[in-house]
């Protein structure tokens, strides 16, 4: 015999999602989502929307952070992520004022950050709030550093809008996406100028 | 150390699981061998070591869902005349490597599951054993005899 034993010839078909939808395996299903502040990464437990990352630093060290914060189950799904990509869009077309979709703040440590997201997100489309009544709102007025620091590691920005809260007297303060994003959603919201 | 998302770990090793289950199954059937391989795979991911050989481990799981589809043939009627393997597969195309695979589903069972795991996924014979659960020496043997009645066997 002179032929030799080869791999066959041939690629895998993709993976059946459904399949491992149907079993209750889809732990984390993500996608990634151009928008005009950037590429994004969103991605969704079956509670709802845990993650929503700015790419700057490409897809591959979010995705380690989920498998290792979340569950190694990390799948990219986009079909599953269809509302969360839509209403993106219509929100950054002027369409949406508010976001209709379940969020999973799995990913935020501590139950005063979480009570800081919960009380972050009630803040209206075009409305600002200060980091000083966030924290009184989240049950610690004096706690204005650590809603800074809860505020920066906001996993789910954009829909839990945390580019709403200023310092007291109107100055931007920070963002965890940098400030030229912030400046941007407050402009769409028409905020600034 | 942790897992990769499951995502890459696909990326990296659904091909070569894909192509393990061809050369053991036939392309026919391979691709639900394939997606049975990466639903056991999901299943049973958090639970594997951060440290495994994610590879060797991925092709242990194809070549078990490839044995499925073997045990579930041998179950199945054969209609008169048919040649067992044979049945299912296409036409080989003599200028590929389908004529020779086909020769090797042919093999005996323990044959066909070290030649495949050898030359279609690309283990070494250690890899081979662990995923057959028999000594290294015996995972030689198995690749040498299968090797040694191809040679004999097979015409193209």
């Amino acid at each position: 015999m002179t032929a030799m034993l080869h791999p066959p010839r041939g690629s895998a078909p993709p993976f059946a999602l459904h399949r491992a939808a149907a079993e209750g395996l889809l732990d984390v299903a993500y996608c990634e989502v151009d928008t005009p502040v950037g590429r994004v990464l969103a991605a969704r437990t079956p509670r709802g929307l845990a993650c929503l990352a700015y790419e700057d630093g490409g897809a591959d060290a979010i995705l380690d952070s989920l498998a290792a914060r979340l569950s190694p189950r990390v799948l990219e799904a986009p079909a599953r992520l269809d509302d969360v990509r839509r209403q993106l869009d219509e929100y950054f077309a002027g369409a949406r004022h508010a976001f209709e979709l379940p969020v999973d703040l799995g990913l935020v440590r501590g139950p005063f950050a979480r009570r800081l997201l919960e009380a972050t997100a009630r803040i209206p489309f075009g409305a600002t709030s200060s980091y000083r009544d966030v924290a009184a709102a989240a049950g610690n007025p004096a706690a204005v550093r650590a809603a800074g620091n809860a505020l920066g590691a906001n996993p789910v920005p954009i829909v839990v809008p945390c580019h709403r809260v200023l310092r007291t007297g109107g100055a931007l303060g920070g963002y965890t996406g940098g400030l030229h994003r912030k400046e941007r959603l407050l402009a769409l919201e028409g905020v600034l100028l | 150390m942790t897992l990769p998302p499951f995502q890459r770990f696909l990326d990296d090793h659904a091909d070569a699981m894909w192509r393990l289950c061809a050369a053991s199954v036939g392309r026919e059937e391979a691709d639900d061998a394939f997606q049975e391989a990466c639903l056991a795979a999901l299943r049973a991911y958090p639970r594997l070591r951060a440290r495994s050989n994610l590879r060797a481990w991925a092709l242990t799981i194809a070549h078990r869902k490839a044995l499925d589809v073997h045990r579930a043939r041998a179950r199945r009627p054969v209609a008169v005349g048919a040649l067992g393997d044979e049945h299912a597969a296409p036409e080989p195309d003599p200028e590929s490597d389908e004529a020779l695979w086909a020769a090797v589903r042919a093999l005996p069972p323990g044959q066909r599951a070290a030649l495949t795991l050898r030359y279609a996924g690309d283990l070494q014979p250690a890899e081979v054993a662990a995923a057959l659960r028999i000594t290294p020496e015996a995972a030689r043997r198995r690749i040498a005899d299968g090797l040694a009645r191809l040679r004999e066997e097979y015409r193209p």
